[in-house]
């Protein structure tokens, strides 16, 4: 029974069915869930579907243009690091990157010009994550520093809120580029009238791309938390945070908007559904996610209240990634018995 | 905690918090009644199937032994005797790969004819044993610990821990409740199940010795919601004895656990690097509780198991096995292997050893052969962690599986046991959950291994200097 070297044992066992038959020898565990990073990042992709419906709706073609681009340019980025670092191409099929993109092209204003988009893109993938070593290794959100890479290069094109189409205005506004000031900002300027809290809800107002339907955000956010995608955690953390620092903020001083405003204004709901529920910048301890969400929630109300920024969620989160490694440290879980006595 | 007790308020059901639900593939066997496997023409008895130092051959090559002859015996405190479970004739000392990943010696033993009458006159025997007993109380604990020595019980849940050293508890120790492990959380096995159903008697009887034995006033037999038989058929097994409860688990890995069984029915928390002992708790397998009912009353050695063959074989079912008896035998009694069989484990999936060939033998830990194709055997590519948590919000023991191994991999041992390596139970719920294909727990072990043997070096220079 001597076998040439070159035949592997499988391939000997199929030719001589007689001869004792060989098994493969691995460690236990033998069976797994079956989620993959790839699958957690597709459903991602399906949460945010909503949201590019209510921005398909209200802003037209802008909504095409505009997350194509970036989810190219992160692609582009991605392909170009793999290439510079040495490395197979696989981690395209991921989705990372297209995530990547598209949580940058809802955060940015609809009428951008497709080349910042673009370059937001870029930066977001190349300098945020894979100088960082790629994916899992980022310390920053990748979308989140190419839109502050954008805030600070083109601060104007970056600070122009285009008015959506909405159904009352469908017949009559045939080309789109009406500006109007966000919610937000109207919330700071005491002259222009605050819109409705149900304008806020549906999403009829001036803002991002993908972040003004509080609705569809909703919708897409609450399918990944049942889906166990995205933790609840930082999403209860930041939203119950939010919400009581400005219904506190509202009783001192009633020229402050009320905490339902702030809940459905801006990317709030975006930010905690869709970007604090990012992984590898959030503590992977399940306290740290809470502190973490009760971090970004603070901030981003400090920011609205008192910044100079009329929203905050982009630094809120920037500022929190800081933090995580340290609230990590702070928050490991003592186990199950208590920890391991010093021994040996 | 909290969440747990209100779930298990809400449900009736004892939980441990975190774990995993995989499927439990357990429809395939749990249906199949226990069948005698005939003896092979020669089984291959291991002199060390349990934790601790080998038993000592006492046989010679070419000696006519009877069924259930000592052949070894036992090498020390923390060690269990070794019987001869065929009648036959010894051929020269060899020795074996076992499910612990080391060869061991071991004897040959050429079995002389059984038929078929016999065979199963004594699986019925072994089931539902006739005859009169003596009442548990009416028993001296001594005795007890004596028989389970003799017959060489070890833990037959696959932990092969000597039953002897686990019932005799030091008199300072309070013991007030042993607990009946029918929680049979592994995938594909249904051992444990049946036996519970066909032996249910037998088992509530070992239950009842093990009580005495360890001067435990209550007994809870914990088993798993999806055995409603099992359950049914304990109930009443046990009615006439106020003494003994059955608690009703939620299917859930890692409940047969120590850690999640006893915090999950009796809301106790074993300290790290403590033993159930600590917390007053002898836990039992059904198997052993079985076993022990046989060598206190009958003074029947541990020389014969159940087993679960299940997978990729032609007929799975739970078969009762003499032990020695080699892989290949059972599955060739089971019609075989089919075509893609790829893996072929022994226990379950999640804690199973893979074995490279099938003459390995059936020891007293083995609970099942499970085999699985090639397409279920999971071959994954490692990417990089995500940092998605899995991990830390399914492991039982609440530890940070990403971070120990991430250290292990970076060969940064202090780091790792900064975050409780040597806590870890090794479920391998880490691995099962992690949507990145990342071995954790097998870096984890690997980890454990390595401090292991920092720790044994330390040892020997610590002895070289004195």
């Amino acid at each position: 029974m001597s076998e040439a070297p070159t035949v592997t044992q499988e391939n000997a066992n199929a030719e001589q069915p007689q001869g004792p038959r060989s098994f493969l020898v691995s460690s236990a565990p033998h069976l797994a869930s079956g989620t993959s990073t790839r699958c957690i990042m597709f459903q991602v992709v399906l949460g945010l579907v909503p949201l590019w419906l209510a921005a398909l709706y209200f802003y037209r073609l802008d909504a095409l243009i505009l997350p194509l681009v970036t989810v190219a340019a992160c692609l582009i980025a991605e392909a170009v690091a793999n290439a510079m670092r040495g490395r197979d191409q696989r981690s395209l099929t991921d989705g990372s990157a297209i995530v990547t993109g598209l949580i940058l092209a809802f955060s940015l204003p609809p009428d951008l010009n497709p080349y910042m988009a673009f370059i937001g893109g870029v930066v977001s993938i190349a300098l945020a994550k894979a100088i960082f070593g790629g994916l899992g290794q980022n310390l920053f959100n990748p979308a989140m520093v190419g839109r502050a890479f954008l805030m600070i290069c083109f601060p104007a094109a970056m600070g122009i809120w285009t008015e959506p189409v909405t159904l009352a205005r469908i017949g009559d506004t045939a080309v789109d580029g009406v500006t109007m000031a966000t919610p937000l900002g109207a919330a700071m300027d005491p002259s222009v009238l605050i819109p409705s809290l149900w304008d806020l809800f549906c999403g009829r107002v001036g803002g991002s791309l993908g972040e003004t339907s509080a609705l569809a955000v909703l919708i897409g956010g609450l399918f990944l938390v049942f889906r166990r995608v995205a933790d609840w955690r930082p999403v209860l953390g930041m939203l119950a945070t939010a919400f009581v620092y400005a219904a506190i903020a509202h009783r001192i001083n009633p020229e402050f908007e009320g905490p339902m405003f702030h809940l459905f204004a801006g990317s709030m709901m975006f930010g905690a559904f869709f970007i604090a529920t990012d992984y590898v910048g959030a503590p992977i301890t399940p306290v740290g996610r809470i502190l973490f969400g009760i971090g970004v929630g603070g901030l981003v109300m400090t920011i609205r209240l008192f910044g100079a920024y009329p929203e905050g969620v982009m630094f809120a989160i920037l500022i929190m990634n800081a933090l995580t490694p340290l609230i990590e440290r702070w928050t490991v879980p003592t186990p199950f018995g208590g920890h391991v006595a010093a021994a040996g | 905690m909290i969440t747990n007790t209100i779930k298990s308020k809400l449900t009736n059901k004892k939980v441990f918090p975190r774990g995993v639900h995989p499927h439990d593939f357990k429809e395939q066997t749990r249906d199949r009644a226990i069948e005698a496997v005939p003896w092979p023409k020669e089984v291959v008895i291991p002199f060390q199937q349990h934790i601790g130092a080998p038993a000592q051959p006492t046989v010679k090559p070419r000696q006519e032994v009877k069924r259930g002859e000592v052949i070894g015996t036992a090498g020390g405190f923390v060690s269990a005797p070794v019987h001869a479970s065929v009648d036959g004739k010894t051929g020269p000392l060899t020795t074996v790969l076992t499910p612990v990943g080391t060869r061991v010696s071991a004897v040959p033993v050429q079995t002389a004819e059984i038929s078929q009458e016999q065979l199963e006159q004594d699986l019925k025997d072994f089931l539902q044993p006739q005859g009169p007993v003596k009442p548990a109380d009416l028993i001296e604990p001594e005795a007890i610990v004596k028989a389970a020595a003799e017959a060489g019980l070890v833990g037959m849940g696959g932990a092969t821990f000597p039953t002897h050293v686990k019932l005799k508890v030091s008199p300072e120790r309070k013991i007030d409740t042993v607990v009946l492990n029918g929680s049979e959380c592994e995938p594909y096995l249904t051992a444990d199940d049946r036996l519970m159903r066909e032996a249910s008697g037998t088992v509530v009887r070992g239950l009842m010795l093990a009580m005495r034995a360890v001067g435990a006033p209550r007994g809870v037999i914990a088993i798993e919601d999806n055995k409603p038989e099992a359950i049914a058929a304990m109930r009443q097994a046990a009615a006439g004895y106020p003494s003994v409860e059955v608690a009703v688990c939620a299917a859930k890995y890692p409940m047969g656990g120590e850690r999640q069984l006893i915090p999950a029915v009796l809301n106790r928390v074993i300290p790290t690097g403590g033993l159930p002992l600590d917390v007053g708790v002898v836990v039992v397998n059904v198997a052993t509780s079985l076993a022990l009912a046989h060598a206190v009353d009958r003074s029947r050695p541990a020389i014969t198991r159940v087993l679960t063959l299940t997978g990729a074989v032609h007929r799975p079912g739970n078969y009762y096995v003499a032990i020695g008896t080699p892989l290949s035998h059972v599955i060739e009694h089971a019609g075989g292997l089919k075509d893609d069989a790829a893996e072929v484990i022994l226990g379950g999936p999640m804690m199973g050893v893979t074995m490279p060939d099938l003459s390995t033998p059936v020891t007293k830990g083995t609970s099942g052969i499970t085999v699985l194709t090639r397409d279920q055997v999971v071959r994954r590519q490692e990417t990089a962690c995500i940092r998605c948590g899995r991990c830390v919000d399914h492991c039982p023991l609440k530890l940070m599986p990403t971070k120990i191994s991430q250290a292990v991999k970076h060969r940064d041992l202090e780091l790792a046991k900064a975050y409780d390596l040597m806590a870890c139970c090794e479920c391998g719920c880490c691995s099962y959950v992690c949507p990145a294909g990342i071995p954790v727990v097998q870096y984890i072990k690997s980890g454990k291994a390595a401090e292991m043997r920092r720790r044994a070096r330390e040892k020997a220079e610590a002895a070289k200097k004195a």
